[in-house]
């Protein structure tokens, strides 16, 4: 795949966009069906009898035996898997949930949204703010605004995302009563409402690497010749700022979300927990204390397989709008 | 074998005096050192600096707020605040200390056989670590430390299973570059086996940015055994560490709030430490 993908790159013209596309299609597809694989293998590798754990230390032989049965653990590994990939293509997830029955999903299904438009919302607010201090930081190089901006991430990088959130809560629940300590509120408003906090919390871990790489993004668009000569015409540079250098950092921005938002999902799942809110995150949790293991598979399945197309849309994006990406990959 | 040292005009006891007045030259390296050495010394002296035991319980003098007696409070348990908070240093230290092991050593060796031999070998691990890389970090994480039970176990299981990928990426991608300079294409003409060439003359050259990697990926590490502890399926109980410390205190966050916050901002303090660490080792390597 490598080395198509370098002859690729040397042979210019046409051709090359159908094939490039075809060529990150079928990486991203081998990628979901390696993640299928770990998915089934996640209960397999890790020590421990995962019928034993659902049931408890101290059960009996024979209940162990029928939960093993249950689950399907008694039969040849091969056939596991077969079973697996069958209610993974007929069913499209891992089976139901020991506990409620359900369709894992289903019950994916029902808690997806709120954890979305939290990612949504902490996508969009990471993205402004860490702008505004890129822009903030490249055009005071050196100066005073730049050095306290370059210090963020010094201070940042070791804050659990989870502690940030209980002083939050601390700041502006308990003491200011701006914000409800936790849940969600009736209706659109309320939901964005109860919300803004979550949202916040998520794009405080996601702000110090963005901005650290906007910053270094930006610079250099503020010394490339397009920018000197603009300057050198007489524009002001506010415009220049606003039209050009700002253009240009968007699409740079939108890689480095794709490149992190693996890791924001993982942030928002956890902050789900500290603010108490019914998505993916407390569903994960439950069925951990439940040991219900559908569950746990068919959230880690819908989790990886979107952060491999949101990569893959994200790569295409980029690909098509600036020719520059193009063989980076 | 080290055409640097035949060609360097300087003497060879004028390379330490170098050293060190370029250590001295880095403050963020020197700055960090301190932090971290300060936050070491505390953990190693603890048992002589504080009167109280990690676990000792004083119901009769419960959520205390900070006094001479003690430093900084203690806990709904009566426990002292300050000596749980430098116990639970030694645990979560450790720990993220020998987690990172495993995944650097492992992440660094495969990281040199997919960039120096490149084509289906580097094809294989890009495969995996692009599979491994989809699934969020903290979802992986909480699901591998949940089925591997809690506690420490679970933690080393888990960081060797993913922690091993950064360093993969990174000296993966400076190995490759490596491959195309001169010496290592002379080192082949010289009929060396691969082995050789990876271990004496690849290894040396990757290793400082990998050791800058590490002091980031520690801090990384060092917050995901504490979220762990947070949520209940990392370090259990009565063993301090700072994660479950802050889960504690999280029921008196209205009346007691430095019970949770304090262990944070010892999260955070080592976290600043480590940075420093790391940029000044990049500073001091770049400089050379």
């Amino acid at each position: 795949m490598m080395r198509l993908s370098k002859t690729l790159n040397k042979s210019p013209g046409g051709t090359v966009s159908g094939s490039w596309l075809i060529l990150a299609v079928v990486r991203a597809l081998v990628v979901i069906l390696c993640v299928m694989t770990a998915v089934f293998f996640i209960i397999r590798i890790v020590p421990g009898d995962p019928a034993k754990m659902i049931l408890g230390e101290y059960s009996t032989p024979e209940a162990i035996q029928n939960m093993r049965h249950t689950l399907g653990l008694d039969l040849p590994l091969w056939e596991q898997f077969f079973r697996f990939v069958k209610t993974l293509f007929t069913q499209g997830d891992t089976g139901n949930s020991i506990i409620s029955g359900t369709s894992t999903r289903a019950l994916i299904a029902e808690r997806a949204p709120v954890t979305l438009l939290l990612i949504g919302m902490a996508c969009v607010l990471a993205v402004v703010v860490a702008l505004l201090l890129a822009v903030l930081a490249a055009t005071h190089k050196d100066q005073l605004a730049d050095h306290l901006i370059r210090v963020i991430p010094t201070i940042t990088l070791g804050m659990p995302v989870f502690w940030v959130g209980l002083l939050l809560i601390l700041l502006f629940s308990v003491r200011l009563h701006w914000f409800p300590v936790g849940g969600i509120g009736e209706g659109w408003t309320g939901t964005l409402y109860s919300l803004t906090l979550p949202a916040i919390t998520v794009a405080f871990s996601q702000i110090p690497t963005l901005v650290r790489s906007l910053r270094a993004q930006m610079l250099e668009v503020l010394e490339s010749d397009f920018v000197v000569t603009l300057k050198a015409a007489g524009i002001p540079s506010r415009v220049v700022l606003f039209k050009h250098v700002l253009r240009n950092s968007a699409l740079p921005t939108l890689m480095l979300l794709g490149v992190n938002i693996s890791y924001l999902i993982g942030g928002t799942l956890v902050v789900e927990q500290v603010f108490g809110i019914k998505g993916i995150g407390s569903l994960l949790f439950s069925s951990i204390a439940k040991r219900d293991f559908p569950v746990i598979q068919g959230i880690a399945l819908y989790c990886a397989v979107s952060v491999v197309i949101i990569s893959l849309l994200i790569e295409i994006i980029s690909w098509w709008l600036d020719p520059r990406t193009r063989g980076k990959q | 074998m080290n055409p640097i040292q035949i060609d360097s005009p300087r003497p060879m006891g004028g390379r330490k005096i170098s050293l060190a007045s370029r250590v001295w030259n880095t403050p963020s390296l020197l700055v960090g050192g301190l932090m971290f050495a300060v936050l070491i010394g505390l953990a190693v002296f603890i048992p002589f600096i504080s009167p109280y035991q990690p676990s000792e319980q004083n119901l009769s003098a419960f959520l205390q707020p900070p006094s001479s007696e003690h430093w900084l409070g203690t806990d709904q348990l009566g426990r002292d605040l300050f000596t749980r908070l430098i116990y639970a240093a030694r645990t979560d230290l450790k720990i993220m200390v020998l987690a990172e092991i495993i995944p650097f050593c492992t992440g660094v060796f495969l990281g040199m056989l997919a960039g120096y031999y490149g084509k289906w070998l580097n094809t294989m691990i890009s495969l995996l670590t692009d599979t491994l890389i989809a699934f969020p970090f903290y979802l992986i994480v909480i699901i591998v430390a949940f089925a591997s039970g809690a506690g420490e176990r679970g933690i080393y299981i888990t960081f060797m299973l993913v922690g091993w990928i950064v360093f993969a990426r990174v000296v993966k991608g400076l190995s490759a570059s490596f491959r195309e300079q001169e010496w290592v294409a002379s080192a082949q003409t010289l009929g060396l086996p691969g082995v050789r060439i990876i271990l004496r003359h690849l290894l040396p050259n990757v290793l400082p940015q990998a050791i800058v990697v590490l002091m980031t990926d520690m801090i990384g590490l060092l917050v995901a055994i504490v979220t762990l502890g947070y949520l209940g399926i990392g370090i259990t109980p009565p063993t301090p560490d700072w994660g479950t410390m802050i889960a504690d205190g999280r029921s008196f966050i209205t009346t007691a709030w430095w019970l949770s916050a304090v262990p944070g901002l010892a999260v955070v303090y080592t976290g600043i430490a480590l940075s420093l660490v790391g940029d000044g080792l990049a500073d001091l390597w770049r400089k050379k």
